[in-house]
């Protein structure tokens, strides 16, 4: 199951109790219909990368198992709303600039001792220390003093960041550098998550048997074969578990997890494998679930290339007319994905469909018009470039063909070896033509779709694509006064891209995947995870 | 022989007695050439052998000359008319004999197309190995000592790296595998095989009378090894080289079901095998014509080493 | 007999070092940097990078990083992994038994079943029953091995539902069946083949003729004269082929969900893990290697007129 490790890379908690609104969920009438609420689900999965502690994991693995045990400050609902979780809550001052926070009082970590103000500033401290190795530290980059705690280069000169204040238990203050009007959303994340005080003092011990605040307490790593966690009766959230616990399962193939859930062996699983992606819904009739989830599939130009650096935006409006999106996704895809229509996913704050305009609908003709118009493409050839170890090859094949069919433009597929080689050719700006990217939210918010990719020199912006009008948009929107005004400047900024193209939205992804008859009411939410909590088992 | 001990599958299968025979056949007619006569006109008489010299024929026909066989296009499909459309078994030689692919792609035409790849890796990987092993051994086993246990060090240090695993690595460092680079890396490794042999080969027939005899009338070295000792060792090579021709290609769908065969926009019969996994269920003739040609192809070529191994053999006649 | 077992013993060491060397060399040569790659697609962090780097000897020169290494191994230390930190050798302490267990599985496997259609095949050479094993065999060489893993999970484990399609327990018998049936049949059919051909050859060997001239019973004479002097190659092949099963099943382990050594060399080569690919390597030639000076000794003992002095 590599796959799924980098094609989801982050993922954020799914703690929240969602509104029941959603498809594949259902009343299920297998088995004897009662529920246990004992009953331990079964998820596969695989074995973590490191060792559990919240601002070390950033892999697909650790973090199912990290969200089942931490309760952080606030999340987010379907909407991409801001939820108040273990704080009371988040307020910012005047420009953004200075965050308080309040938490709700009474809560207690596993080992029975209080989360507390300290607790949180204490372990972000702690995890910005670069002696720490924690790999999510530069989340508290916006933070007042981080570099002298975490210098780029260099000595640390200071222990703790000046920007984090304990005001009093349950208080403390969060100063940044600049103001960020949707800061409250990168709370979500898990460097953001308390520690108790043990943890500190002996973190490997503690990364090898964590403990949280969250709705589950750590019972036993089997390494490579299991993760348990028992629902916790001290926890006070809103998501209190319905039913007794989680076995993760460590699989090496999502084809093997899927083989067992076929079978009832394993509850459910993340993603059905590409395999099955035909056949899950006949497998599993009324138990296979299709849900969005806040991913978008683009391929890229390589902007520094002698291919792409002074083209005409015509010939890349014209390469994106040119794919025939639907017949792709109901062919390659059995239909499991949609077209995309913009350059933000579903289910973000600030998402808005046709923001790419007729840019994204099919039209051989046109496509052809506009590439002529624009020069043509240097060479009259084009190589998408692909990871291989995921199952990329099929739609590339198919976007080519689609490309060569209506264009006359050769197309060919570029794959690398696995993921680590094809981000090290992306990073060191190799590409040879065109790069299939994929994104997945870091925080339900449009910004980070866009800002975050395609502002001029960002970290997230792999292409080398600079446009100054759009770099002042998204300026604009992130001095903004509120979450919901920035998200409209963002959009704004958005629809600029059609100008300029950084990249050709293919499709919005979906969380495909299933459940075994010894379960019901099994949930994803919009970064693919699963909201175990609310899952009940039937009794034997 | 207490030191040539390791040996492989296709290595064992040939085993000793081959080199046993050459030597009593250059011993008994003194000429070379009337040990492959003999086995040739045994040949000529076994239907195994022309069964499957028959066939490798007619695949190296098709791998040379695609176009001779059909005229659809084994790359442009058509996805809003043959999406995975089923095979038409009556429609011989047409583009939807076989049906088509997940690509609306022919599969009859990238079966023909298809060929070229994998045969050229099983051929180009033998060539190799048996001119790069074949010289190693031979080396080995005609100079001894010093040579010898230093060339025969350096085998065991490839052949100690298990092959999948070996090629893995090796393969994952190029980013753009083409068929040289591919058949570069199973030869890389596989080398090995035949240099054993070989060396056992050489070593069994540099003490025979004729060698000597030359030897003695001062024949150059190179003259004894390229005219006297090459001709009769090469019997058992030839074996084990047929044989493994065919695991080769085997090897290189292995690989591409690993994700490590053959990139960019080139194809082959083991890259459509892996790609057609994906179908099984419900198509399973997207991997039956595929796989059908690969394990065709590789019989013929294990067939034909085992007709020759038998016709070279007197005690299996 | 000791003088030979020590130089052969002594001959090690240098194949020892070259194949570790190899491999470390191959390895290093790879694309893509194992400790940026533990970001992902995120940026990385490069005060964390080169933090990560030097703890594990990553930033010096490759000789020196190589010689490290040796002299860890010396010491039993394999090093530690990139992503986790944790010892290498635990990961091997995992993963081995269960290799060993599938392996030996399969060996076992072959070796029966192997010998049984071979000697059979080898007696009634040219009837029925030969051309049906012959062809058994060839079928099964000719067709790629993850093609049969798929088709017998697919049938065994959801159609039939025998068996649990993937392995739950890689520490239990029954349930390693299926995969170490998968992980023998080529070498089972590479053995029925040896066999055959090994048995067909001494038929018409003198001391048979005696033998049955002799009014020996027939069961008596194939144990004891015919199949022991056929023996030889076959267990040349058995012998080199421990070591291939136990590396050889990335493809096996990786269909049957099996924790061995194949999957953790696929993962560690996926992230890059160079110290786990070196170490799990130099393992299996240990374990080839001395697979190989037992073959040699087990000679002695089939074969009476070789001698090692």
């Amino acid at each position: 199951m590599r796959g799924a490790k980098s094609a989801k890379w982050v993922a954020i908690a799914g703690v929240v109790a969602l509104t029941a609104t959603a498809c594949g969920g259902g009343d299920d009438d297998k088995g004897s219909g009662k529920v246990d609420p004992k009953g331990i689900v079964s998820y596969a999965n695989g074995e973590p990368q490191n060792l559990l502690q919240p601002s070390n994991t950033m892999e697909a693995y650790g973090s199912v198992v990290i969200d089942a045990l931490f309760t952080g400050l606030v999340h987010y609902d379907k909407q991409g709303n801001i939820t108040y979780e273990n704080a009371e809550s988040v307020k910012p001052s005047e420009g953004n600039k200075v965050w308080t926070v309040k938490l709700k009082p009474g809560w207690k970590f596993h080992d029975n001792t209080p989360v507390t103000a300290k607790s949180y500033v204490d372990a972000w401290n702690w995890a910005a220390d670069p002696a720490n190795g924690q790999q999510n530290s530069s989340w508290y980059r916006d933070i007042v003093g981080y570099e002298a705690v975490h210098p780029a280069k260099g000595k640390a000169t200071k222990k703790a960041m000046s920007g984090l204040k304990v005001v009093d238990e349950n208080t403390f203050t969060i100063t940044l550098k600049t103001g960020i009007p949707y800061y409250a959303y990168k709370l979500v994340y898990k460097p953001f998550f308390p520690l108790p005080a043990a943890a500190l003092k002996d973190p490997k011990k503690y990364g090898e048997a964590p403990v949280g605040n969250g709705p589950y307490k750590f019972s036993k790593w089997d390494r490579k074969k299991m993760i348990s966690v028992r629902t916790w009766p001290g926890y006070k959230g809103a998501d209190k578990p319905k039913n007794g616990g989680i076995d993760f399962k460590a699989y090496n193939k999502d084809t093997g997890a899927y083989a067992d859930l076929r079978s009832d062996k394993v509850d459910t699983m993340p993603l059905v494998p590409n395999s099955e992606i035909a056949n899950f819904k006949n497998d599993f009739g009324d138990r296979a679930i299709e849900m969005d989830f806040s991913a978008i599939n683009t391929i890229n130009p390589a902007f520094y290339t002698k291919q792409w650096k002074d083209i005409d935006v015509k010939v890349i409006q014209g390469l994106s007319m040119a794919i025939d999106r639907d017949t792709i996704a109901k062919t390659v895809f059995s239909g499991t994905r949609e077209s995309a229509t913009s350059w933000v996913a579903k289910g973000v704050k600030g998402y808005e469909a046709n923001t790419c305009g007729e840019y994204c609908k099919f039209d051989a003709k046109k496509a052809k018009q506009l590439i002529k118009d624009g020069g043509g493409v240097p060479g009259n050839k084009i190589s998408i470039q692909y990871n291989a170890d995921q199952p990329h090859k099929d739609w590339v094949v198919a976007v080519c063909n689609s490309i060569t069919k209506s264009t006359g433009v050769k197309c060919v597929g570029d794959p690398v070896t696995d993921f680590a080689a094809d981000t090290e050719i992306r990073d060191q700006k190799k590409v040879k033509s065109i790069y299939r990217s994929g994104w997945v939210l870091d925080y339900p918010f449009n910004g980070n779709f866009l800002a975050d990719l395609y502002g001029t020199g960002v970290d997230g912006n792999k292409g080398g694509f600079s446009d100054k009008k759009f770099d002042k948009l998204t300026a604009q929107a992130d001095k903004a006064k509120t979450i919901d005004e920035s998200a409209k400047l963002y959009t704004q900024a958005e629809k600029e891209l059609q100008n300029s193209f950084p990249g050709i939205p293919l499709w919005y992804n979906k969380t495909l995947s299933a459940y075994s008859n010894n379960v019901k009411n099994v949930e994803f939410d919009q970064a693919g995870d699963p909201i175990l909590s609310e899952v009940q088992v039937f009794e034997k | 022989m207490p030191d040539a001990t390791k040996t492989t599958a296709a290595e064992a299968v040939a085993e000793t007695p081959v080199a046993a025979k050459v030597v009593d056949g250059g011993e008994a007619s003194g000429k070379p050439r009337s040990l492959w006569g003999d086995a040739w006109r045994d040949l000529r008489r076994r239907p195994l052998f022309v069964i499957s010299a028959a066939l490798i024929v007619v695949l190296i026909l098709v791998a040379a000359f695609p176009g001779l066989f059909t005229d659809a296009n084994p790359e442009s499909g058509d996805l809003q008319n043959h999406f995975l459309e089923k095979p038409n078994l009556g429609h011989f030689f047409q583009a939807d004999w076989f049906g088509y692919d997940r690509q609306g792609r022919s599969i009859y035409a990238r079966v023909i197309f298809g060929a070229r790849n994998s045969i050229m890796v099983g051929l180009g990987v033998t060539i190799l190995v048996t001119a790069f092993g074949g010289l190693v051994g031979m080396l080995a086993g005609y100079f001894g000592g010093f040579w010898d246990s230093l060339l025969s060090r350096i085998v065991d240090v490839f052949f100690g790296i298990p092959f999948l695993l070996g090629a893995m690595v090796v393969l994952n460092a190029f980013t753009d595998r083409t068929a040289m680079v591919i058949i570069g890396a199973l030869a890389f490794l596989g080398w090995t095989q035949i240099a054993r042999v070989m060396r056992g080969a050489v070593i069994t027939t540099k003490h025979a009378d004729y060698v000597m005899a030359a030897k003695a009338l001062g024949a150059g070295t190179g003259r004894i090894l390229f005219r006297h000792i090459l001709p009769n060792a090469l019997a058992p090579v030839i074996v084990v080289a047929t044989i493994s021709l065919g695991t080769y290609i085997v090897a290189e769908s292995t690989l591409s079901f690993l994700g490590l065969g053959f990139g960019n926009d080139s194809f082959s019969w083991g890259s459509d095998i892996s790609d057609a996994l994906n179908d099984i269920r419900n198509n399973p003739h997207t991997l039956i014509f595929p796989a059908g040609m690969l394990s065709i192809t590789v019989l013929a070529f294990i067939m034909m080493g085992d007709a020759v191994r038998e016709a070279l053999d007197p005690k299996l006649r | 007999m000791g003088r030979y077992v020590a130089r052969r013993l002594l001959q090690m060491i240098p194949v020892f070092i070259g194949t570790t060397l190899l491999i470390f060399l191959m390895v290093n040569v790879l694309p893509g940097d194992p400790v940026r790659a533990l970001w992902g697609d995120k940026p990385p962090d490069p005060a964390q990078v080169a933090q990560i780097k030097h703890d594990r000897g990553l930033d010096l020169p490759l000789w020196e990083q190589y010689l490290h290494y040796m002299k860890g191994l010396l010491q039993g230390d394999f090093g530690k992994t990139i992503a986790g930190n944790r010892p290498i050798i635990d990961e091997i302490k995992q993963a081995f038994p269960v290799s060993a267990r599938l392996a030996i599985m399969a060996w076992t496997f072959e070796l029966v079943v192997g010998i049984a259609l071979g000697v059979l095949a080898g007696v009634k050479r040219g009837r029925f029953i030969d051309n049906t094993v012959t062809l058994f065999t060839l079928l099964v060489i000719s067709v790629p091995i993850f093609v049969f893993g798929l088709a017998l999970q697919m049938v065994f484990g959801n159609e039939l539902g025998w068996v649990t399609p993937t392995v739950q327990d890689s520490e239990n018998f029954g349930e390693l069946m299926l995969p170490a049936l998968v992980l023998g049949l080529v070498g089972l059919a590479y053995v029925a083949r040896l066999t055959r051909t090994a048995i067909a050859e001494n038929r018409q060997a003198d001391y048979m003729r005696t033998a049955v001239a002799k009014g020996l019973p027939r069961q008596r004479i194939i144990t004891r004269h015919l199949l022991r002097n056929s023996l030889i190659p076959v267990v040349t092949y058995l012998g080199t082929d421990i070591g291939t099963l136990m590396g050889g099943a990335v493809i096996t382990e990786g269909i049957f969900n099996v924790t061995g050594v194949g999957n953790l060399l696929f993962d560690a080569l996926g992230d890059r893990e160079g110290a786990v690919i070196v170490g799990i390597v130099t393992v299996l030639v240990l374990v080839y290697l001395l697979a190989s000076l037992i073959v040699d000794l087990l000679y002695a003992v089939l074969d009476p007129r070789i001698r090692y002095a």
